[in-house]
């Protein structure tokens, strides 16, 4: 298998509350991995360690075998390959639909603006916003924010695509549209890592998941494994708020 | 001289029109330019102390940030805290003595409102800077982009929209100010009415045109501001982008052909 991120011994605290405690994971290519666990149990923080907007106290994160925390690498080129999608959609509330789209390829990545165009049109069409490209974020809707905000990261052409609870902040109407672009993006071959509640998603898509409690990983493994899990008491009872709502 | 009220303004303008003009013109010409300079100081000092101190940032780094941050917050605790009319006069005459050189009366004016301002907008800037969502910021740093690119593509031009009532409150602020500056000899609406109003004994008279001319002058000024800040807003439609003629008819400007036709043979997902 080829191993894109490998996670080591990885600890987050704040002050003294300690958030993460010694963190293992990998990732290879094509993996989706869903990040399941109750609110608070340090599953966003875990996300957002990879992608450094959170500085982890101590561990190592290998991107391609080479520690990213190692302070000569450079964190913005590491950044530019790794996309994430928020919980908020955080769109540049001043720019249109495509220019959010392009203005990180051509400004971070220096890419020809019209290729740049070219590939957001692309990717803007396979989510189902190419009609909205003039539009401002202001201006759509939760679950079509979402979207453009999943082609925005496409269009950076990441090697590996963060899901910060893309879903939680949506109408249930929407929450479907949003998850039928991450299926398709997961059939294609992209590598994801998804934070996630929606353990339907989690059971269908991915192919392993991670349940997270109180900063540790709690159980892994494939959704079969995880999801029909009978002597694991947390995960049970977790699972189990689920299956009754 | 006539004798009425009126009639004396009447004569006061005929005579002295050219010279109201010039010193209406000097006032809004060291305002607006030192406005400008103002905001462009305001944004610098902004950036720079919005700049995240990063403990895994090198020593010397961070030690040059904290340095540079310290003098800048001095610069603006002692402008604002200072009359611009003192500083009037200790940058005018200190200027010389300190440096040696001789300092004419527009660079001088120039510089003190220009320093003055943009004490006020460096807090105004790191406020607006500040009202920004923190997911902006994120959103941008999750694709890579520098601190400085953050800034200028996408905090500031959302933080601009929010101060610009502040920008057209100091440009008024500015044109009425700019009559401290008659100190060192500034020959502006207020020093040029003095003198005018000096050589008949008009006082009244005189001040009463100029309170006038600073009205007209700051009214034009914020109703100006205004049709920009609206013109900032962005319209509150957008077209649709499609070549299908009656869905509508402008929505592709800026898009390649091409990439139109390319969505229009789309699959859809």
């Amino acid at each position: 298998m080829d191993g894109i991120l490998k996670i080591n011994h990885l600890s987050k605290s704040f002050g003294t509350h300690v958030v993460l405690k010694d963190v293992n994971f990998s990732v290879n290519k094509g993996d989706v991995t869903c990040i399941i666990g109750a609110s608070g149990s340090g599953k966003s923080t875990l996300l957002r360690c990879i992608n450094l907007l959170e500085t982890p106290t101590a561990g190592e994160i290998l991107f391609h075998e080479k520690n990213i925390l190692d302070k000569s690498v450079d964190v913005n080129h590491y950044r530019a390959q790794t996309g994430m999608v928020f919980q908020s959609f955080n769109l540049f509330n001043n720019m249109t639909v495509l220019k959010n789209c392009t203005v990180g390829p051509v400004k971070v990545l220096k890419n020809d603006k019209k290729e740049a165009q070219e590939r957001a049109m692309h990717f803007l069409t396979k989510v189902g916003m190419a009609p909205y490209i003039n539009a401002k974020p202001g201006q759509l809707s939760g679950g079509q924010k979402q979207r453009v905000a999943i082609a925005k990261a496409l269009t950076m052409n990441p090697e590996v695509l963060l899901f910060d609870e893309p879903t939680s902040a949506l109408d249930p109407q929407m929450v479907g549209e949003v998850l039928d672009v991450m299926r398709t993006l997961a059939d294609e071959g992209m590598t994801m890592i998804v934070v996630t509640h929606e353990m339907a998603f989690a059971r269908d898509v991915s192919n392993k998941v991670v349940f997270m409690a109180d900063g540790v990983i709690n159980a892994e493994g494939s959704p079969g494994e995880i999801f029909s899990c009978e002597d694991n008491h947390t995960l049970k009872e977790f699972l189990s708020r689920f299956r009754n709502s | 001289m006539p004798d009425g009220f009126s009639q004396r303004i009447i004569y006061i303008i005929q005579n002295y029109w050219l010279s109201f003009l010039k010193g209406a013109g000097v006032t809004m010409v060291i305002a607006v330019i030192s406005t400008a300079f103002g905001c462009l100081i305001g944004f610098a000092v902004g950036i720079v102390q919005s700049i995240p101190i990063n403990k895994n940032e090198h020593i010397v780094k961070r030690i040059l940030l904290k340095t540079v941050r310290f003098i800048l917050g001095a610069y603006v605790e002692i402008f604002r805290g200072t009359p611009m009319m003192v500083q009037s006069m200790f940058i005018y005459y200190g200027i010389p003595l300190i440096f040696g050189i001789h300092l004419e009366m527009w660079p001088a004016a120039l510089i003190i409102v220009s320093v003055n301002t943009g004490a006020y907008m460096a807090e105004t800037v790191r406020g607006g800077i500040l009202s920004i969502d923190k997911g902006q910021t994120e959103g941008a740093k999750a694709i890579g982009m520098t601190h400085f690119q953050t800034m200028v593509n996408v905090i500031l031009p959302q933080a601009l929209r929010n101060i610009i009532p502040q920008i057209g409150n100091n440009l008024i602020i500015n044109i009425k100010d700019t009559c401290v500056l008659s100190v060192i000899g500034t020959i502006e609406l207020f020093y040029t009415t003095k003198g005018i109003a000096g050589a008949y004994y008009t006082y009244f008279e005189s001040f009463t045109i100029t309170m006038v001319i600073y009205f007209i002058l700051t009214f034009a000024c914020s109703r100006l501001l205004r049709i920009w800040e609206n013109k900032l807003e962005g319209a509150e439609t957008y077209d649709l982008a499609t070549t299908d003629t009656l869905a509508h008819t402008s929505g592709l400007a800026g898009i390649p052909k091409n990439l139109v036709e390319e969505y229009d043979n789309r699959e859809s997902l």
